[in-house]
């Protein structure tokens, strides 16, 4: 692992989305999805993004692959700005940078056959001929666990395990750097779940690939990632290792995160760190420390400032007045 | 003081499609005290909610059966109900929370209304004390401003204040037995913290039945006091939480044990997956449902159906291979071979 250049550096990232009003000549109001984020990914690690739904993990995820037009910042890959990219530049890529998304059910046309699936990516990219790309489909499907004899289903034919596998043939088919995994494993059995986890990381072995991984599911991540993002609110409030997230939490948020999955064995009493009420909206002006509302240790500058992500101790960062 | 709230014994639910009989549910039978907690785990499609479907007999119509078995509640024949006691019974003595909040309440009307239309079918009082009652619960569950949300549209909630709401309208009517469906599975992990609290606080203060359908062990580890592990609409296991937790019995639960990652393991090896997929559930019936999956398979397997036996004083399991003198023990195959 390449740990003194990043592969990818995203830098103040921001994304607000506009909502329009019901009534007419109603102020314009402002969701700030995303506020600010910054982080270094580097080759061949796997950085877990993990928050509630809504503190927008898979805005994060789509800014990267661009299917969202960031508001501010910069992400920069191979030492230029991505964001300024247009037409053939911004295609060529999208070859490096793959997404695999959530629901393996809609992410997949279903009048398309799986092989057809697989190869529709080399197709737009005008990438080896008729006979080679065939070829490509099978060894991808071998190398997915997928039967190759099923090249020629549809993907009603295929269960949610298997349909997660054909995403995944269709995203290394144009052999990428990065992959955005947004979920993959969230609509699937445990069982499955254990399978797909595997599997993802023998490719990564494989291929030296550089996975960005976003979850809920602080378990999966911890066991996927080697550095682990908590966000909340659009923001990143700690970045770690994930071995330290779990032994040395340091954010109010991460740590009522902690404490809120159930335990692992009967044996096991969590004391429980309560936050009261619900997350705020993201809607409108953002004033103080996102937490500020339900924080049991808010202090009357948590209301005020807005924290920053620090280094508190070796690579372990949080954005918290606490440190 | 504990008595048996309902007692389910050999239920067999078939749905008839055109491509053959599903057995959804083929022979389960369990029973829950008051104040207990059993939970159903189980992967999608190995009939836990099936299960559910059957004892509130809310099965598709014209499709699903309850073929045979019998479902005793509290002194009382559930399949034997007429049209009007089976209203009492589900309206009253049971509380069934769905997986989906947002979708369990009815959209176009506002939540308060629905709580104060559910109470006053099922007990004798006026509208103003219904809402009375409404406010109350809701105030229980911890919904700030409960009078302002009693105004308020479902899609004006999140999915955890809906959850809330539904509980709340489940302890309006101090239901013997909750049946709670995936409750959590919909929700965030911090939400879905505060949901299961309520409903054991619920369960303190009513004395009622919980039977929790999960496919998330940590939960059952959490709430129920004994577990019965489903797999293509059998019973494989049935145990006391901490006997399944100590003692598994079954391949089909070490697998399930294993394939989920651990938070506390420091170093990251391989998950233990199971290899394969569920059987159709249109051709069980004549082996093991397992077999095709299990690493510890034998000729009997593909034979006979094995039986569901009590090994141990309320530990049950239903795999040939721990009937021997020779109790099968985990490891014993590499599963790498």
């Amino acid at each position: 692992m390449n740990e003194n250049k990043p592969i990818l550096s995203i830098n103040n990232l921001s994304k607000r989305f506009k909502l329009r009003g019901g009534k007419l000549l109603e102020k314009q109001q402002i969701l700030h999805a995303l506020s600010n984020v910054s982080l270094d990914i580097y080759e061949g690690e796997t950085l877990g993004v993990i928050g509630e739904s809504g503190c927008g993990k898979s805005t994060l995820g789509r800014c990267i692959v661009q299917l969202h037009k960031p508001s501010s910042g910069e992400i920069i890959y191979k030492g230029e700005n991505i964001l300024n990219k247009t037409g053939k530049e911004l295609k060529q890529l999208r070859k490096d940078i793959q997404i695999i998304f959530q629901d393996p059910y809609s992410s997949l046309d279903p009048r398309k056959t799986a092989g057809a699936a697989i190869e529709e990516p080399m197709i737009i990219h005008n990438l080896y001929t008729p006979k080679e790309r065939k070829e490509k489909v099978l060894s991808l499907m071998k190398e997915v666990g997928l039967d190759t004899q099923h090249v020629y289903r549809y993907p009603h034919e295929f269960s949610g395990g298997q349909r997660q596998r054909i995403n995944i043939a269709r995203a290394l088919a144009l052999d990428p750097k990065i992959i955005v995994c947004d979920e993959p494993v969230s609509a699937l059995d445990v069982s499955v779940q254990a399978q797909v986890l595997n599997l993802l990381n023998d490719l990564q072995k494989k291929h030296n690939l550089t996975l960005i991984f976003i979850s809920h599911d602080l378990s999966v991540i911890k066991h996927v990632s080697n550095r682990v993002a908590i966000m909340y609110l659009g923001k990143v409030v700690e970045l770690c290792d994930s071995k330290e997230i779990y032994t040395n939490p340091k954010h109010p948020y991460t740590q009522a995160l902690l404490s809120a999955i159930p335990p692992e064995s009967p044996f096991e009493k969590k004391v429980q760190i309560e936050l009261k009420g619900e997350i705020p909206s993201p809607i409108g002006e953002q004033k103080g420390c996102a937490l500020a509302t339900r924080c049991p240790y808010v202090t009357e500058r948590c209301t005020k400032e807005i924290p920053v992500l620090r280094d508190v101790a070796d690579g372990h960062q949080v954005a918290c007045f606490l440190y | 003081m504990t008595k048996t709230v309902i007692e389910v014994k050999d239920l067999k639910t078939y749905l008839y499609s055109a491509s053959g009989v599903v057995k959804a549910v083929d022979g389960v039978s369990f029973s829950i005290e008051s104040g207990k907690t059993l939970g159903i785990v189980g992967e999608s499609g190995s009939g836990k909610s099936m299960t559910a479907s059957s004892i509130i007999r809310l099965l598709p119509r014209n499709k699903g059966k309850i073929v045979s078995g019998t479902i005793n509640f509290d002194g009382k024949d559930v399949l034997s109900l007429n049209k009007k006691e089976l209203l009492q019974f589900r309206g009253k003595d049971v509380a069934v929370i769905f997986q989906d909040p947002m979708s369990a309440l009815d959209p176009v009307f506002k939540v308060g209304d629905q709580m104060v239309e559910m109470i006053c079918a099922h007990q004798n009082i006026s509208k103003t004390e219904a809402k009375k009652k409404a406010i109350d619960a809701l105030a229980k569950v911890g919904i700030p401003n409960p009078e302002k949300r009693m105004e308020s549209y479902p899609y004006e909630l999140s999915g955890g204040m809906c959850q809330r709401v539904i509980i709340a309208m489940s302890a309006c009517k101090n239901p013997k037995l909750v049946i709670a469906d995936e409750p959590t599975t919909a929700l965030d992990v911090t939400v879905q913290a505060q949901v299961l609290k309520l409903l054991k606080e619920m369960q303190s203060k009513l004395n009622n039945a919980i039977l929790l359908i999960t496919h998330n062990l940590g939960i059952v580890w959490e709430m129920c006091d004994s577990v019965m592990v489903m797999y293509a609409g059998k019973t494989v296991e049935y145990a006391t939480t901490k006997d399944l937790y100590t003692e598994p019995l079954h391949p089909y639960t070490w697998g399930l044990l294993d394939s989920i990652p651990k938070l506390s393991d420091e170093n990251k090896t391989r998950l233990n997956a199971i290899p394969g997929t569920p059987p159709d559930l249109r051709l069980t019936g004549s082996c093991c449902n397992f077999y095709n999956r299990c690493p510890y398979v034998k000729e009997v397997c593909k034979e006979k159906v094995p039986p569901l036996i009590e090994i141990k004083e309320g530990h049950f399991v239903a795999c040939h291979r721990q009937n021997f003198d020779e109790r099968l023990e985990k490891g014993e195959v590499d599963k790498n071979e």
